[in-house]
């Protein structure tokens, strides 16, 4: 820590803040389009949609945010990053691309194209989910490529799906009402059972990979540091399902602690995650004083982020406020 | 190595000439929606609320593409350019850093509010969002053309062991050539929105739209178009000017001048060849560049041979330039013939309004031109004699990238044929609609009851207004 500068750390803090407000923003908007029912009441996907319309450009601009911040704090970590993970990295923006205009396309078209643009939105979300859980795993093990590396990105893939789809689920329990509610109650449910085991899995799978992460979790006194968070989380997830399990409660009562609860889960998880790599840029290769840029850069924008960061957060809070509530039909004006 | 270089260059020209189409109109189109805005709370004449609702849904659809073909450029650096953050990242990275702080935010979450929420905040608040998206969009091209400048006219640092280190911040973000490129593309973008707003427009004109709004866009489009074609050129002038004293090498390209000459000809059409290096079929007025470039008919300017080897491939800035000059020559005349007709007769004939339908995008050309021109003019260098192109590329294999480059090409083609193809349907929906009179805060009843008492209070306000 005492080679590490203070201006270091705020970066890697900054950047670990938008990477995780990135996962839940985002997350449950990808989530929302990965459950559109591509069967059943058209009704339903306009109603989800609805409830994710005033947000997810915003949402995606954490990502932007993320990698704007990669890019300027530690430039060597994006550059190995991203030429390690060309493909992913171009899969998962044609996704992005894909949904990001289905969205509003189908709003335009005539209903006969509806259709084809509302399976492109799934499929976009779908796309853009695994491939980040994919790029995720591939970090984790450190851009090696093996059998056994390629099986555990594909399972960081899938569980990463597994978590949009929960959080996303659980966003739509908060936010529509009805039969609606009570579906996505049940998909909440299922995808918090994968999302449970690909945790698991993933924990067991990280120690065994990284021998550094072995000794960070498993070392006296290190590992009462970090305790909490499998308890919490496991708590989290049992609240959740027991609740989940009720809905429609009376009055709509406590239709939000999924939600955030689920919020809290990918807190810890993302916790986890940055406690098992420090002070690792890119784990076993490459920390984050090595990567990090001239500090004359560093301090210049900190002073913006400094500034902004809370406006943002502002109007963001108020952005919220002002379609709080269950979602309605979306109309442009 | 080569085919690297040539499919990473080609997939960057490709993903940012698809992304600039975007920007380009939502810049402007949103200072539109505003003065729509504003002029309907002034006057609280409904035609204005109409004009807003038709060209809110167009700007929407184009921000998208704009936003998702926006996030593809911020890994593009990393995946094909990794030498440029490696040289110049300490300066980049704060320029773009900035972007993301003050504009992209502000932008998209006050779009939020732009889009949906005008049922659920005042008329002053749905105001000040679309405001505050106008002002994002336009903070965003202040810092991306900040560092585009600053790529074409680096000022304010230093390099230390190959690698570039800031100075002073002020003479960075304000180098030499941004005011020039950023008044060129603001203006380049009003050109865009104009002449979109106005084909549109013109176009449901044509199909027997005889409502009001698009007859108002049409007019407001058309002036807005023939004040700032002239200013435009005078712009486009003096950043001439200064590009002739900060990169002689692009102007010499520009004008296909092969000799340092005092009175140099205007070459109205030549075929450049870099073989022999000369102009075949070659049509020039005698002094006229020299006038244009130094204002004096015998100033001497200089020619590509002093810069052999160090200049940019001929051609493409050649016939970009007069592409642009000639797409630019066609909108003003359009534009002032409109004007007149507005002025003098208050009806546009029909032939005119085909004439507008043609030119709807006519801005896009004439953008992707002058970009050309003035990106393809720093090569070889991505940052004017400090790092060159070929420095820069990744080591990433060949198949990868052709691979992208295809997924890209595929892409784009497709959601360009689909926004064009929705604008017009757009517009043809449009002409069957019944004019209707936006009734706000009715739908109040449905929003959440901790808002209803601040709502209602609105809503009455607003009916008053309205009255």
């Amino acid at each position: 820590m005492n080679e590490m500068t203070w201006i270091i750390a705020a970066f890697a803090g900054l950047m670990a803040l938008a990477v995780l407000v990135y996962a839940i923003l985002d997350g449950y908007d990808l989530g929302v389009g990965m459950l559109l029912p591509m069967k059943g009441n058209p009704k339903d996907r306009n109603t989800m949609i609805a409830s994710i319309g005033p947000f997810w450009d915003a949402n995606e601009t954490w990502l932007v945010l993320a990698v704007g911040l990669l890019l300027i704090a530690f430039p060597p970590a994006y550059n190995l990053v991203l030429k390690e993970l060309y493909l992913p990295a171009t899969f998962m923006l044609i996704g992005l691309i894909l949904r990001g205009v289905a969205f509003d396309f189908r709003a335009k078209v005539a209903l006969d194209y509806k259709d084809i643009w509302d399976g492109i939105f799934k499929f976009g979300s779908g796309l853009t989910a695994f491939m980040q859980g994919y790029m995720l795993g591939q970090y984790v093990v450190g851009f090696e490529n093996t059998v056994l590396t390629q099986a555990f990105s594909i399972l960081s893939g899938l569980c990463v799906m597994a978590a949009y789809g929960y959080i996303g689920a659980n966003w739509l329990v908060m936010k529509t009402e009805g039969e609606l509610q009570k579906n996505a109650a049940k998909w909440a449910r299922r995808c918090g059972l994968l999302c449970f085991v690909g945790v698991v899995a993933v924990c067991v799978v990280n120690p065994l990979v990284n021998p550094f992460v072995f000794d960070n979790w498993f070392q006296l006194p290190n590992s009462l540091l970090w305790f909490h968070i499998p308890v919490i989380s496991l708590l989290l997830f049992i609240v959740n399902d027991r609740l989940l399990k009720r809905v429609p409660m009376r009055d709509d009562h406590s239709c939000w602690i999924p939600f955030v609860g689920t919020a809290g889960i990918f807190f810890l998880c993302f916790q986890g995650l940055l406690y098992s790599f420090y002070p690792y840029a890119i784990p076993g290769k490459m920390t984050l004083v090595e990567a990090a840029s001239a500090p004359e850069s560093l301090q210049f924008i900190l002073i913006g982020a400094v500034i902004v960061v809370p406006i943002i957060l502002a109007y963001t809070a108020f952005s919220y406020r002002v379609f709080w509530g269950k979602a309605t039909d979306l109309k442009y004006y | 190595m080569v085919e690297t270089l040539l499919f990473s260059r080609l997939q960057f020209a490709l993903n940012i000439s698809f992304h600039i189409l975007f920007p380009t109109i939502t810049i402007a189109l949103c200072w539109f929606l505003l003065f729509f805005k504003i002029q309907h709370n002034r006057t609280g004449d409904e035609v204005w609320l109409r004009a807003y609702r038709f060209w809110v849904k167009i700007f929407a659809l184009s921000f998208a593409l704009g936003v998702v073909s926006g996030i593809t450029m911020s890994f593009q650096f990393g995946t094909n350019w990794p030498g440029f953050m490696e040289v110049v990242g300490n300066i980049a990275g704060p320029l773009l850093g900035y972007e993301v702080l003050t504009a992209f935010f502000l932008e998209a979450t006050f779009l939020g509010v732009m889009l949906f929420g005008m049922d659920r905040v005042s008329p002053r608040v749905h105001t000040f969002a679309t405001a505050m998206v106008a002002l994002g969009t336009t903070a965003s091209a202040f810092w991306i053309l900040s560092l585009n400048s600053w790529m074409q006219t680096p000022t304010g640092f230093e390099m230390r062991d190959g690698v570039a280190y800031p100075l002073d911040w002020f003479a960075i973000i304000f180098n030499p050539s941004l005011p020039y490129r950023l008044s060129h593309m603001l203006i380049a973008s009003g050109l865009t929105a104009s002449f979109l707003v106005a084909g549109i427009s013109a176009y449901r004109m044509i199909k027997g739209d005889h409502k009001k709004a698009p007859k108002l866009a049409l007019k407001t489009a058309v002036i807005a178009a023939a004040l700032l074609t002239p200013l435009q050129v005078f712009i486009g002038d003096l950043h001439g000017l200064n590009t002739l004293e900060h990169q002689p090498q692009k102007i010499a390209a520009i004008e296909g001048a092969w000799e340092t000459k005092k009175g140099l000809p205007l070459v109205l059409f030549a075929l450049p060849d870099e073989g022999s290096r000369e102009n075949h079929f070659e049509i020039a007025i005698p002094n006229i560049a020299s006038l244009i470039l130094t204002h004096d008919f015998k100033g001497e300017v200089k020619g590509l041979n002093e810069f052999e080897g160090e200049h940019p491939p001929v051609a493409p800035l050649f016939f970009g330039f007069r592409i642009m000059v000639g797409m630019g020559m066609l909108m003003l005349a359009s534009a002032w013939l409109g004007a007149f007709y507005i002025a003098r007769k208050k009806e546009m004939p029909n032939w005119l309004l085909k004439v507008f339908v043609g030119m709807s995008f006519s801005g896009w050309i004439a953008t992707l031109a002058g970009w050309y021109v003035t990106e393809i003019g720093r090569q070889p260098y991505l940052v004017s004699g400090v790092l060159k192109t070929e420095d820069a590329v990744t080591t990433v294999p060949i198949e990868n990238i052709a691979t992208s480059f295809t997924l890209y090409l595929i892409t784009y083609v497709a959601l360009l044929a689909a926004y064009i193809h929705t604008l017009f349907r757009m517009a043809r929906k449009s002409v069957y609609i019944e004019e209707i009179n936006h009734t706000p805060y009715q739908e109040l009843p449905l929003t959440k009851s901790h808002e209803l008492e601040e709502g209602e209070a609105l809503s009455n306000k607003a009916i008053g207004g309205a009255q």
